[in-house]
């Protein structure tokens, strides 16, 4: 009995962030955007749960919602991982080998073009179109920093970094 | 303010008059040129999106007619080389993306597409299909959706929000991947569609369709051993015959009932006869619930569609709804419980089949609470398409055909039985035997003019006998929505509400011939009203045999314990389609019952925590684990009426008497409630195991 309560205990605390984007948005469907964009960041993604529980709280229906979070490329219905990696494939980039890269995060994280997230939820690849860095071209973000003329080796050490960070934090727990 | 002055503008170099017309399209098409056109229609908003309707407009270029506002003084060309080649390639472009089996498409007759593409003389189609297979969804039983034939108007996305107020299905992606779909590319089956089929009244190509059943009827009618009998809804008759050169609204009832017998149906009878029964049993419900203080107002239940929106959104009315059948369920547990002995065979051998303006009965029918021992009381349900398609097969030429009469006694009905398929039918046939009871002698004006026609909402207040009666008429799910928040919100009081989903009444439900109109259907409901006024008998309460039905059959009188079994249902709360679910346990066995509880995720304190900790020790104490699927659900809305929602299996144990005042594990154990959810556990597990 007890476990359960905490459970659905813990999911109303979570909703409760849901709630209060929706209650800073004043119910107002015609924030359906920045609402999603503001759920997208506590949960990193859309769940399909939160995606549902907008919109019968903005009395919309389940499908609109759904439409609008499908037809833009910034919102996310799979879960991401803690730190997003994002290769720029414009033209500049592309020639100056951002496959090359790509490749080379896919196998060192196991992962491939239908499997974009690691199954430990650390890391997410996107390739995105131009970023406008032509100048610093093949450029790579890693969580909003921008790269550039990076190489697989650097890649490699600032993966190294980030899960050196994330093992010690664990640990401090 | 419309600006109602008269202005004029140059088409095709002749002069037009025109006043309020919302955009170019109209006054063109009042001009007497018929652009051709796939999204538009003039009940629902203006989307531009087929660039079919263009148009030549002096000085600007070529423009969607269908969202230029008209002005005084312009010069318009409706065909130009320009304008013909951009249909053309606009149309072979659309054809490059459909699935063209045209010859196994049940739309093939009543194809726009495939009208429009041969009006505009495409004879080729120069570009590939970049298209890829989508499957087709035919979970729901209503209606088939098939991705592949679909052209993207979206007319079915916007009849479905703008006149139904659902949005069941909506535009998803983008780009090329662009598709029609409902919320998470779920099946049609399983979300919040209320199968009223208003969708495929108004796609223009075979992507929406009813589900087509009438191969099961075939089956029935070959097979030797099985007694076939068939009921005919009302609205039919009046549409049926637009099929075969006959005007919308001609009564085409005797020729059907002659060529259903061609077919070999043992007996054809008319479902106006329990449309009789109906008001026999609503209407002494309304006297009922008026005279002893029932819960008011009372809503109709004959809507299958309308029975469903409720269920799923306002589930805190459904003891207003009335608790009487459909006049279609009401035909099926009556002819199975009085023909198989009058024929003198098993019931099981009896095959009940009926023909419906309506998708949302073929629902309907299949539902566990209308079937005995597994077997449906209403085997087979086809729609008018259908039973146009199966007289065109056995090569029928329906306006040659002598007419003949329904058979007896299921086939006797009153004017009042006829006219159920408009809106304000259902109310009017009520108020004729509503009258006559309280007022204690004949009726002598038949007619409540007040309730017929095709406004949103039509309202009367009677004054019979000294009691005022409040009526409302609503006919659209969209307005039905706007009227049901006044009512809760007490701003308009009633006695007696009837509510059609479809626009105009069944006359244009979903399974009717394809492209009704107004105009269309205020012909149609005047078949009825005609046909209404020819008969001798226009008061239900008047039609002997429905009397005599009563005495032999069911309990003597309306109301008794033998009606109240055959001809009366109960409600489900199907409210919890959307909430967002926690799994709380999962068993591992392969047959498992699945238990929800609604918690509110705007309180703190929300009870439902409560009960399903308290839920959860008792599947645990009763080692029912393995056998147990439970949910937390939640939800905004309970927070609104402080009920908590419970389901076990798909039984709502219904709202509770947990309210908000209620935190501790005592208060919410002493209640009756929760030995109705305990009881419906046990009960669950029991079927299971």
């Amino acid at each position: 009995m007890k476990e359960s309560v905490e459970k659905t205990k813990a999911m109303v605390q979570h909703l409760a962030a849901v709630n209060a984007i929706l209650e800073k948005n004043g119910h107002d469907p015609g924030r359906l955007i920045p609402i999603l964009q503001e759920t997208q960041e506590v949960y990193k993604y859309l769940p399909r749960d939160v995606i549902s529980y907008l919109a019968t709280s903005l009395d919309v229906p389940v499908a609109h919602v759904y439409g609008v979070a499908t037809f833009y490329a910034h919102f996310s219905l799979e879960p991401k991982g803690k730190h997003i990696i994002r290769i720029c494939d414009g033209t500049a980039c592309h020639v100056k080998k951002s496959t090359a890269i790509q490749q080379h995060i896919y196998q060192r994280l196991g992962l491939n073009d239908e499997k974009r997230t690691t199954d430990d939820l650390l890391f997410t690849l996107e390739m995105v179109s131009c970023l406008g860095a032509c100048g610093l071209a093949p450029v790579v973000v890693i969580d909003e920093e921008v790269h550039g003329q990076v190489t697989p080796a650097m890649v490699d050490t600032i993966l190294d970094q980030i899960i050196a960070a994330e093992k010690t934090a664990k640990g401090e727990e | 303010m419309a600006d109602t002055a008269i202005k004029k503008l140059t088409v095709n170099g002749r002069e037009v008059t025109f006043s309020d017309e919302r955009n170019l399209l109209e006054v063109i098409r009042k001009a007497g040129i018929d652009i051709p056109t796939f999204c538009y229609h003039s009940e629902l908003s203006i989307y531009g999106a087929c660039r079919l309707c263009l148009v030549d407009v002096e000085g600007k270029g070529v423009m969607a007619s269908c969202s230029t506002k008209p002005a005084a003084g312009m010069v318009i060309q409706t065909d130009t080389k320009e304008i013909r080649n951009m249909r053309k390639i606009n149309l072979e472009l659309l054809l490059a993306n459909h699935n063209r089996e045209c010859p196994t498409c049940t739309r093939s007759a009543s194809c726009a597409l495939q009208a429009i593409a041969h009006r505009l003389g495409v004879e080729t189609v120069r570009f590939k299909a970049p298209r890829k297979e989508e499957p087709i969804d035919d979970s729901s039983p209503s209606l088939v959706r098939d991705p592949n034939k679909c052209v993207l108007c979206g007319d079915c996305v916007r009849v479905c929000s703008e006149i139904q107020g659902i949005g069941a299905i909506d535009f998803a992606f983008r780009g090329s991947s662009a598709k029609i779909a409902p919320a998470f590319d779920a099946s049609l089956g399983q979300v919040e569609c209320v199968n009223c089929g208003q969708c495929a009244a108004v796609c223009p190509t075979g992507a929406l369709t009813p589900k087509q059943d009438s191969s099961k009827v075939w089956e029935a009618l070959y097979d030797r051993s099985k007694t076939v009998v068939v009921q005919v809804a009302p609205a039919v008759r009046v549409a049926l015959g637009e099929y075969f050169g006959a005007k919308p609204g001609e009564n085409v009832a005797g020729k059907l009932v002659a060529a259903l017998k061609l077919m070999g149906f043992k007996h054809v009878y008319d479902t106006s006869f329990t449309a009789d029964m109906t008001i026999f049993e609503e209407a002494n419900e309304l006297l009922e619930r008026i005279q002893g203080g029932g819960e008011l107002p009372m809503f109709t239940s004959c809507c299958p569609a309308w029975v469903k929106y409720v269920e799923i959104y306002f589930p805190e009315l459904l003891p207003n709804v009335s608790s009487c059948r459909s006049p279609q369920a009401m035909f099926g547990s009556v002819a199975k419980k009085v023909l198989p002995e009058q024929f003198g065979c098993r019931r099981e051998d009896l095959v009940v089949v009926s023909i419906m303006p309506c998708t949302a009965k073929k629902f309907e029918a299949q539902l566990p609470k209308f079937s005995v021992d597994g077997k449906p009381e209403v085997d087979i349900v086809i729609t008018t398409s259908e039973v146009q398609r199966m007289i065109n097969s056995l090569g029928i030429q329906l306006q040659e055909l002598e007419p003949e009469a329904f058979d007896m006694p299921m086939g006797f009905a009153t004017g009042g039985g006829v006219i159920f398929g408009a809106s304000g039918g259902v109310m009017e046939a009520a108020l004729r035997y509503v009258a006559e009871k309280l007022d204690n002698k004949p009726l002598k004006k038949v007619d409540f003019k007040q309730v017929r026609g095709m406004e949103h909402l039509k309202e009367a207040t009677l004054e019979i006998a000294g009691n005022e009666i409040r009526v409302a008429v609503v006919h659209g799910l969209a307005n039905t929505k706007k009227l049901l928040q006044d009512i809760k919100a007490g701003k308009v009081k009633y006695h007696f509400v009837e509510v059609m989903a479809c626009p105009g009444g069944c006359i244009s439900g979903g399974g009717q011939p394809w492209g009704a109109t107004d105009r269309i259907r205020i012909q149609r409901q005047q078949g009825l009203y005609n046909t209404d006024k020819a008969h001798q008998v226009q008061k239900p309460q008047d039609n002997w045999l429905v009397q005599r039905c009563y005495e032999e059959h069911i309990g003597g009188k309306p109301g008794s314990h033998e009606a109240h079994h055959l001809l009366h249902t109960e409600y489900q709360n199907r409210s919890q389609i959307f909430d967002a679910k926690l799994p709380i346990m999962r068993g591992v066995e392969s047959n498992r019952l699945p238990i929800t509880v609604t918690i509110c995720a705007n309180q703190e304190n929300c009870p439902g925590q409560l009960l399903l900790g308290m839920l959860s020790s008792y599947v645990k104490d009763k080692k029912y684990t393995p056998w147990v699927d439970m949910d937390a659900a939640f939800s905004s809305r309970p927070a609104q009426d402080g009920t908590i929602c419970v389901t076990v299996g798909d039984q709502i144990v219904e709202r509770t008497h947990f309210h908000n005042a209620m935190n501790t594990l005592e208060q919410l154990q002493n209640q009756a409630a929760f030995k109705k959810i305990t009881d419906a556990i046990d009960k669950g597990l029991a079927q299971i195991r």
